[in-house]
C-alpha cells in the first residue's frame, strides 16, 4: 500500500497565553508541535503499511521550520518526507491548503490511502480532509478510529456521536482519524538518529506541476479571519460566603428557590 | 462572483430516526433572525426518505419555504450522495448562506460541498451576525484551543457556508407563517457515484440519563473532586434537580466519565437554564462550553477562580460543605 499522510505542525495550545492588553496570541516562546491528531493519523498508516506492506510518506505544508514535525514522524516510522513551503502558500484557509496538498500529493505518486488527523489544534475546523477528498475526487471516510484492507476496499470504523458506525469505501480514499485506538508510538533513540539525517524533499510553488497560482494562499482562499478576540469574561456576579460551608450551602439554596432557579 | 444573484438563507434540516436533530431546530430560530435581518427567505432543506412527519414540525418552526428531498436513496447518510444533492440544490436556488449542525455528518459534508462549489467553509461556528452593511454572515468560532474567538468571512463567493455547534443557539418559539411554501425535489445521485456504503450501525447503549446538551440544570464537577467516591452528591443533586451531571476534561482523562459528559471546546456546548459548577477552575476551554447558560453558580473555595468571572452566583466555600448543606436546605424547602 501506498500510503500518505499530511501532518501539520502547530502552536502548543497548553502554552498558548493572550496578551491582556491587544487581545492577540503571543507566539513568542511558544513551542511549535506536531498536531498531536496528526501523529494519530501518522500512527494509523504505519499499522496499515505494517499489516499490508508498502511505504507511508508525510506531507506538509508550512514554514521551513516545519521540517522538524516531518523528522519526528520519520522517527516513528514514515518512510519518506516532504514539505511544501513557499511565501505564495501563506494565509491559506482549508480550501487553499487542501488544494496545494493534493496537488503535491499527485506529483508525489499514486497513493491508495491519503490520512489526515480529525482537526489541527490552531484551526481546528477538520475541513482539509474532506476538501482533499474532493480535489482528488476520492471517497472519504472521517472519524475514523479504526480501519482495515478487505477486498479491495477499506473498512473503517467511524467513531460518532452516539455508537459506531462501519463503512465499506472504495480506494483510493482520504481517512481522517481520531485519537481513541491510535495512540502514537515512542521513538527509540536510534530511529531519533536516524530521522536527524532523513533528506527531506523540499518544493516550492512553482516546482509542484499544473499548480495554479490563483487558488493557492491567500488568493486562494475563500474565508479571511477579520478579527480575533480573547475568549469574553463577563461581569462578576453577586458573592455568596457565610462564616461556614454549612451556612453558605443553605443561603444558596434559599437564593435559588427565590429566583425560582430550583 | 455576483453575490446579489444569491439570495435566502437556508438551514439544512438534519434527520435522524428519532426525528429532527436538535441542533436544527436551534438553527431555525437563529437563521430567522438573520433571515429577518437580511430581509431575505428562510428555507429549510430537508433530505432523506419518509420525512412527511419532519416537514410538517419544520412548517411550524418559522420557515418561508421548505425544499424536500425525499428518496430512499437518502435515508442512510452518504457524503457522495448528500454532497451531490446540494450541489445540485445550490446550483438551481443560488441561496446567500447555506446553515448546518456541526455534527458528524454536517461536518462531513459541508467542506466537500463548499470545495465543489468554490465557496467558503466555515466549522464549529458558536455565533453569528449578520452584518447589514457588507451583507455578509460574520461566523465566530474558537481557536486555537479555545483561547482565541476567531470571526470569519465568506466575503466574495456564496453561498457561505458553515457547521454551528449544536447548544449554543436555544429554540425559541415561532410565529408558523402562512402558506409556507413547499417544493418536493426529485434528484436521483447515480448509485455508481456513491462510493461508500454503511456496513453496520454499532448504537451506544441506550442509557436513561439525560444528555448534557440537551439538560435544562446543569451540575458540572472538576478537578476539585479528588476520589471518585465523592462524586455521589453531586449526582444526587443533579438527580434532585431533575438535571445532568457533566464534568471538565481532567475527570474524563481520569476516566471516570466518557467524553459524552465533558462541557468545553473539546467537549460538548450546553447552555442550560440553570447550570451549577463545583471545584472547576474556569479554564477557557471549559468556560466556551457554558459561558451561554442562562444563570451560572459557581462553587470555590479560591475566591479568585477565574470561573467567577462568568458566575452569575460566586460562592465562596468548600463544596463538601456547601453542596450537603444546599441539598438539606432544599429538601427542607420543598416540604
Ligand atoms: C486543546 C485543549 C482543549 C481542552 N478542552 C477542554 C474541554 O473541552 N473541557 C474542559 O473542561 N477542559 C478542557 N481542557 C482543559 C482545561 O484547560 C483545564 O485544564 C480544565 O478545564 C481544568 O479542569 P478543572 O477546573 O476541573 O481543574 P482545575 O483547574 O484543577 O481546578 C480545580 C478547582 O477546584 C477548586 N477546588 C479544589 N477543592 C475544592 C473544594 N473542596 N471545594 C471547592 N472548590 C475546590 C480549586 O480551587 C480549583 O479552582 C482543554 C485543554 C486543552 C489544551
Ligand atoms: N498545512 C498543512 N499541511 C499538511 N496537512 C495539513 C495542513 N493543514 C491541515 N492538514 C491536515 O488536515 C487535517 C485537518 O486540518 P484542519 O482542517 O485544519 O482541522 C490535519 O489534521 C492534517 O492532517
Amino acid at each position: 500500500m501506498n500510503i500518505l499522510v499530511c501532518v501539520k505542525q502547530v502552536p502548543d495550545t497548553e502554552e498558548i497565553k493572550i496578551d491582556p492588553i491587544t487581545g492577540s496570541l503571543i507566539r513568542e516562546g511558544v513551542a511549535a508541535i506536531l498536531n498531536p491528531l496528526d501523529a494519530c493519523a501518522l500512527e494509523a498508516a504505519v499499522r496499515l503499511k505494517e499489516a499490508y506492506g508498502g511505504k507511508v510518506t508525510v506531507l506538509s505544508m508550512g514554514p521551513p521550520q516545519a521540517k522538524e514535525a516531518l523528522k519526528q514522524c520519520v522517527a516513528v516510522g514514515a518512510d519518506e518526507a516532504v514539505l511544501i513551503t513557499d511565501r505564495a502558500f501563506k494565509d491559506a484557509d482549508t480550501l487553499a491548503t487542501s488544494y496545494a496538498l493534493s496537488m503535491t500529493a499527485k506529483q508525489l505518486g499514486e497513493f491508495d490511502v491519503i490520512v489526515c488527523g480529525k482537526h489541527t489544534l490552531d484551526g481546528e475546523t477538520g475541513q482539509v480532509g474532506p476538501q482533499i477528498a474532493e480535489h482528488m475526487d476520492w471517497s472519504q471516510v472521517t472519524h475514523v478510529m479504526d480501519m482495515k484492507v478487505e477486498e479491495g476496499k477499506l473498512v473503517a470504523v467511524r467513531e460518532m456521536e452516539d455508537g459506531r458506525e462501519v463503512v465499506e469505501a472504495t480506494l483510493p480514499c482520504v481517512a481522517s482519524v481520531t485519537k481513541a485506538s491510535y495512540t502514537p508510538r515512542y521513538p527509540t533513540i536510534k530511529s531519533k538518529l536516524a530521522a536527524g539525517k532523513k533528506e527531506i524533499l523540499t518544493l516550492s510553488a512553482d516546482e509542484i506541476k499544473n499548480l495554479d497560482k490563483e487558488r493557492i494562499g491567500m488568493s486562494g482562499s475563500r474565508t479571511k479571519v477579520a478579527k480575533s478576540f480573547s475568549a469574553p469574561t463577563g461581569q462578576a456576579g453577586m458573592v455568596i460566603q457565610e462564616e461556614t460551608g454549612e451556612a453558605t450551602g443553605r443561603k444558596l439554596a434559599r437564593i435559588l428557590h427565590e429566583a425560582k432557579l430550583v | 462572483m455576483d453575490k446579489s444573484l444569491y439570495k435566502n438563507i437556508w438551514v439544512y434540516v438534519e434527520t435522524t430516526e428519532d426525528g429532527i436533530a436538535k441542533v436544527s431546530l436551534e438553527l431555525l430560530s437563529e437563521a430567522r433572525k438573520i433571515a429577518d435581518a437580511a430581509a431575505e427567505k428562510l428555507v429549510a432543506v430537508l433530505v432523506g426518505s419518509d420525512l412527511d412527519a419532519a416537514v410538517e414540525t419544520v412548517c411550524d418552526s418559522g420557515v418561508d419555504e421548505v425544499i424536500v428531498v425525499d428518496a430512499k436513496t437518502y435515508q442512510t447518510y452518504s457524503t457522495d450522495a448528500y454532497t451531490f444533492v446540494f450541489a445540485q440544490l445550490c446550483k438551481k436556488y443560488k441561496p446567500s448562506v447555506l446553515f448546518m449542525g456541526a455534527t458528524d455528518n454536517g461536518k462531513d459534508f459541508a467542506p466537500r460541498l463548499a470545495c465543489r462549489l468554490n465557496t467558503g467553509a466555515i466549522a464549529d461556528t458558536t455565533e453569528l451576525y449578520y452584518n447589514p452593511e457588507t451583507k455578509d454572515v460574520e461566523w465566530t468560532k474558537p481557536a486555537f484551543g479555545g483561547n482565541l474567538m476567531a470571526t470569519i468571512v465568506c466575503d466574495e463567493t456564496r453561498p457561505q457556508i458553515g457547521t454551528i455547534r449544536r447548544g449554543v443557539f436555544k429554540i425559541m418559539p415561532a410565529e408558523k407563517k402562512q402558506d409556507v411554501v413547499i417544493t418536493q425535489e426529485d434528484i436521483a445521485t447515480p448509485q455508481e457515484m456513491i462510493r461508500t456504503l454503511v456496513k453496520e450501525v454499532i448504537a451506544e447503549k441506550a442509557t436513561k440519563d439525560i444528555k448534557i446538551e440537551d439538560a435544562e440544570v446543569i451540575v458540572a464537577i472538576g478537578r476539585g473532586v479528588k476520589e471518585q467516591e465523592q462524586t455521589a452528591m453531586f449526582a444526587e443533586l443533579a438527580e434532585m434537580l431533575g438535571g445532568a451531571l457533566a464534568v471538565t476534561r481532567p475527570l474524563v482523562d481520569k476516566e471516570w466519565y466518557t467524553a459524552k459528559c465533558q462541557i468545553g471546546q473539546s467537549g460538548k456546548m450546553v447552555s442550560p437554564k440553570l447550570y451549577i459548577g463545583c471545584g472547576i477552575s474556569g479554564a477557557v476551554q471549559h468556560t466556551a462550553g457554558m459561558c451561554s447558560s442562562d444563570v451560572i453558580v459557581a462553587i470555590n473555595t479560591d475566591a479568585s477562580a477565574p470561573i467567577f468571572g462568568v458566575a452569575d452566583y460566586a460562592v465562596v466555600g468548600d463544596m463538601f460543605e456547601v453542596v450537603p448543606a444546599l441539598i438539606d436546605e432544599l429538601k427542607k424547602i420543598r416540604q
